[in-house]
């Protein structure tokens, strides 16, 4: 088994070699290894892209906005996730960003997650019949695990969540209920000794 | 009294890193702090009468165990060499998480001998391998054998039986990445692991002596004196491979010397010292004298340097015990301004590193704070403006833009990676090929390019739409971000100029481990000498702290 380690060192590497600077390079290397702890193949990904790459044309989306179509050919997903991490201040009020075509989406994960990190809010990508919850960079949900991810994703979403609870009201009211089991009716004497008893309060 | 800490930009200037010397901070004797009240065993010792075969100690403390797992094999002289470029060793060493199980043995056998071409798993921590030397490991067997003990001139002069010349952690060759075991408490400082496997190294190299000598004269061998072995240590042959990685790691650079600093502006801040605590620096470094002149080498360049710091600590020797008093406010913030006053380089970090040696309530809390998560440094704040990242490198780089990297001299040398054993190297870009492929260690030259593209870009201007038409300059915008927070993180000097010493920067890391008596054997490798002088596994319960002077 590759350490996670040694899969940052040769991603960022081999980035290096098929023409990204060395802080892009850094930012793959690290962005590979995210990918592999959490269990997708950004090896395999990254090797089959930079593979193509070598004959085929991606575009490179600088200034990212709300609709981003590119005409011809698809968009590097590297080049658009360094961007999106770079501008996800900015992005954020957008709350719904689309790219119609994104090549090797799952490359543009790592670098979602640490965005939803950066602004402290979940967000949801989804493109074919993929979809993605990146939680805070803690982890990303999918229901994709197993399976290859599409080479290409035409009309690729990214949500951004606010933060809000995943629950309904009546669920919490009726959990609250039982937790109040663990609380002890107080007497009127331990009222009387609790913390700013005997000072008056408007002093 | 409030003391300033001491200015990055002549701290981390590569002549005074490189004159840095190990002190109570080295990962070497904060290991043996760490490790002293766990129990070391002997689990395995399966030897030939030729010594060759597998040996297993252990350090054990309630369920944590860590086991170094050694193979010494037969290799001819011709096939020994101490260069990155050799595939045999007389003994590879790898640190198990836990205890091996047989299968475990028998996969390692196959994997820890072939080290770099081998594959370890996540259960292995470190990896290592290490060549006798020669003429001093058939010395002292010979006179073992005979019932005498070695010869102490020439153990002096080497100072240990065998040399590593390689230790391999974090996540190399298959090894356990740092995140998987970064939570234990007792590894919670940087190298501990890599430091276990050496200090057991050091306790094979005896048994391994010992037990050659028994089976070559049973009747009257005898074994080599415990005070003997207190002496030696592991001696080590280091490279270029260490050098980039005080470039690539500038949080954890930052909180090495920021440690050693804050150290010492406490100490230069205690009003009046006590009796104990300027016996303990008095005798520390009176005992010291002896570490520099049995400190043997034969480069020119080193031996100007010890002779330097001889002569420079026996006057401040004198001028402490004639002329200054101790009684006096603040005693070490003035020996100190003395020192920077009247001492080169090299002799003021000596008595620096010397100064920490009576003040453990300041030492100890500090060393904890000597690793980094990295990764939480890591993300560019790209909302930050053009005109903060340029302050940030006026205020911290000033030396550095002063370099002007029109002249050839400055821009000489560049660093690769080297095809046939992926280690760093540096050459001469006028004279060599490859310098297309330099890697990002040119921080001076680079951060100057930023700040000459910063000056010419408009202030309010955003980083991230900054880096839309700079990617060239995203790793040292990175660097920048950080230093503004970490201002040790970064060496002051150009690490690509005609004169720059690439062993300063091993020195730096060295001292940091607890090195002594660096050799240099060219200006781009060394040898040095660990634990020697440290105490016994078996005496590890109650030992001097200040074993590296008073051995």
């Amino acid at each position: 088994m590759k350490s996670l380690s040694e899969i940052d060192t040769t991603s960022k590497r081999a980035s290096k070699a098929v023409g990204f600077s060395w802080g892009e390079a850094e930012e793959i290397g690290k962005s590979i290894r995210l990918l592999e702890l959490f269990g997708f193949q950004g090896i395999k990904n990254l090797n089959h892209y930079y593979n193509l790459k070598i004959n085929q044309k991606f575009e490179n989306l600088s200034l990212i906005k709300a609709n981003n179509i590119s005409k011809n050919n698809y968009y590097c997903p590297i080049t658009l996730g360094i961007n999106f991490l770079d501008q996800i201040r900015s992005l954020e009020k957008y709350k719904q960003i689309k790219f119609n075509k994104v090549a090797f989406p799952l490359l543009m994960l790592s670098f979602l997650s640490r965005s939803s990190e950066i602004i402290g809010k979940k967000i949801n990508v989804r493109f074919d019949d993929a979809e993605f919850l990146l939680n805070l960079n803690v982890n990303i949900a999918s229901n994709l695990l197993n399976n290859d991810c599409p080479i290409n994703a035409d009309n690729f979403e990214v949500n951004i969540i606010d933060n809000k609870d995943n629950f309904s009201e009546e669920d919490w009211k009726s959990l609250y209920k039982i937790s109040e089991q663990t609380f002890v009716e107080e007497t009127d004497s331990s009222k009387q000794g609790a913390a700013g008893a005997g000072l008056t309060d408007n002093d | 009294m409030k003391v300033q800490l001491r200015d990055p930009n002549i701290i981390m200037k590569l002549s005074r890193l490189g004159s840095f010397h190990q002190s109570k901070l080295s990962f070497l004797r904060s290991f043996l702090d760490e490790f002293k009240d766990w129990e070391f065993k002997n689990d395995l010792f399966d030897l030939d009468e030729n010594g060759f075969g597998t040996v297993i100690y252990s350090f054990k403390k309630k369920d944590r165990v860590y086991s170094l797992i050694c193979y010494a094999n037969n290799i001819s002289d011709e096939e020994r060499s101490d260069r990155v470029i050799a595939t045999k060793w007389d003994a590879a060493f790898t640190l198990h998480d836990g205890i091996p199980s047989k299968s475990d043995i028998e996969r390692l056998r196959n994997e820890v001998p072939r080290q770099e071409v081998g594959r370890l798993s996540y259960k292995e921590l470190t990896l290592s391998r290490a060549n006798k030397s020669v003429r001093v490991f058939n010395h002292v067997v010979d006179r073992l054998s005979k019932g005498q003990q070695p010869d102490l001139e020439l153990l002096n002069k080497v100072g240990y039986l065998y040399r590593t010349t390689a230790v391999y952690g974090s996540g190399k060759f298959g090894l356990a990445d740092r995140f998987r075991i970064k939570n234990r408490e007792e590894i919670n400082g940087p190298f501990r692991l890599e430091m276990m496997l050496v200090y057991l190294v050091r306790q094979f190299t005896f048994d391994q002596v010992n037990h050659i000598a028994k089976f070559k004269s049973p009747k009257t061998a005898v074994k080599l004196d415990n005070r003997i072995c207190k002496n030696l240590g592991i001696g080590n042959s280091t490279g270029l491979g260490m050098a980039p990685f005080i470039v690539n790691h500038p949080t954890l650079l930052n909180n090495w010397i920021m440690s050693r600093e804050v150290a010492l502006k406490e100490i230069r801040e205690i009003k009046k010292a006590s009796p104990e605590e300027i016996k303990i620096f008095k005798e520390s470094l009176r005992n010291s004298i002896k570490n520099i002149t049995s400190w043997n080498t034969e480069s020119e360049y080193q031996q100007k340097k010890i002779n330097s710091l001889l002569d420079n600590i026996q006057k401040f020797l004198r001028f402490i015990e004639k002329k200054f008093n101790f009684e006096t406010d603040y005693p070490f913030n003035r020996i100190y301004l003395w020192l920077e006053e009247n001492k080169c380089e090299e002799c003021i970090e000596y008595v620096v590193s010397m100064m920490l040696e009576p003040f453990d309530d300041i030492v100890k809390p500090l060393i904890r704070k000597m690793s980094s998560d990295e990764d939480q440094y890591f993300t560019i704040p790209t909302d930050r403006t053009v005109e903060d990242l340029r302050i940030i490198i006026e205020k911290r780089y000033s030396n550095i833009l002063k370099i002007n990297f029109e002249k050839k001299e400055n821009y000489k040398n560049f660093w690769f990676i080297s095809k046939n054993k992926e280690e760093p190297r540096y050459a001469d870009r006028f004279e060599e090929n490859g310098s297309d492929l330099e890697q990002p260690l040119a921080i001076a030259r680079d951060i100057k390019k930023l700040h000459e593209i910063l000056l010419k870009t408009k202030n309010s201007l955003t980083i991230d739409k900054f880096l839309i038409e700079n990617a060239d300059l995203r790793h040292v915008t990175r660097r920048a971000f950080i230093i503004e927070k970490f201002p040790y993180s970064e060496i002051q000097d150009n690490t690509i100029g005609e004169k720059v010493i690439p062993i300063d920067m091993l020195r730096l890391k060295l001292s940091f481990f607890g090195a002594l008596k660096f050799d240099p054997r060219s200006d781009k490798w060394l040898r040095i000498c660990m634990f020697q002088g440290a105490p016994l596994p078996k005496d590890l319960k109650n030992f001097d702290p200040h074993w590296v002077y008073n051995s």
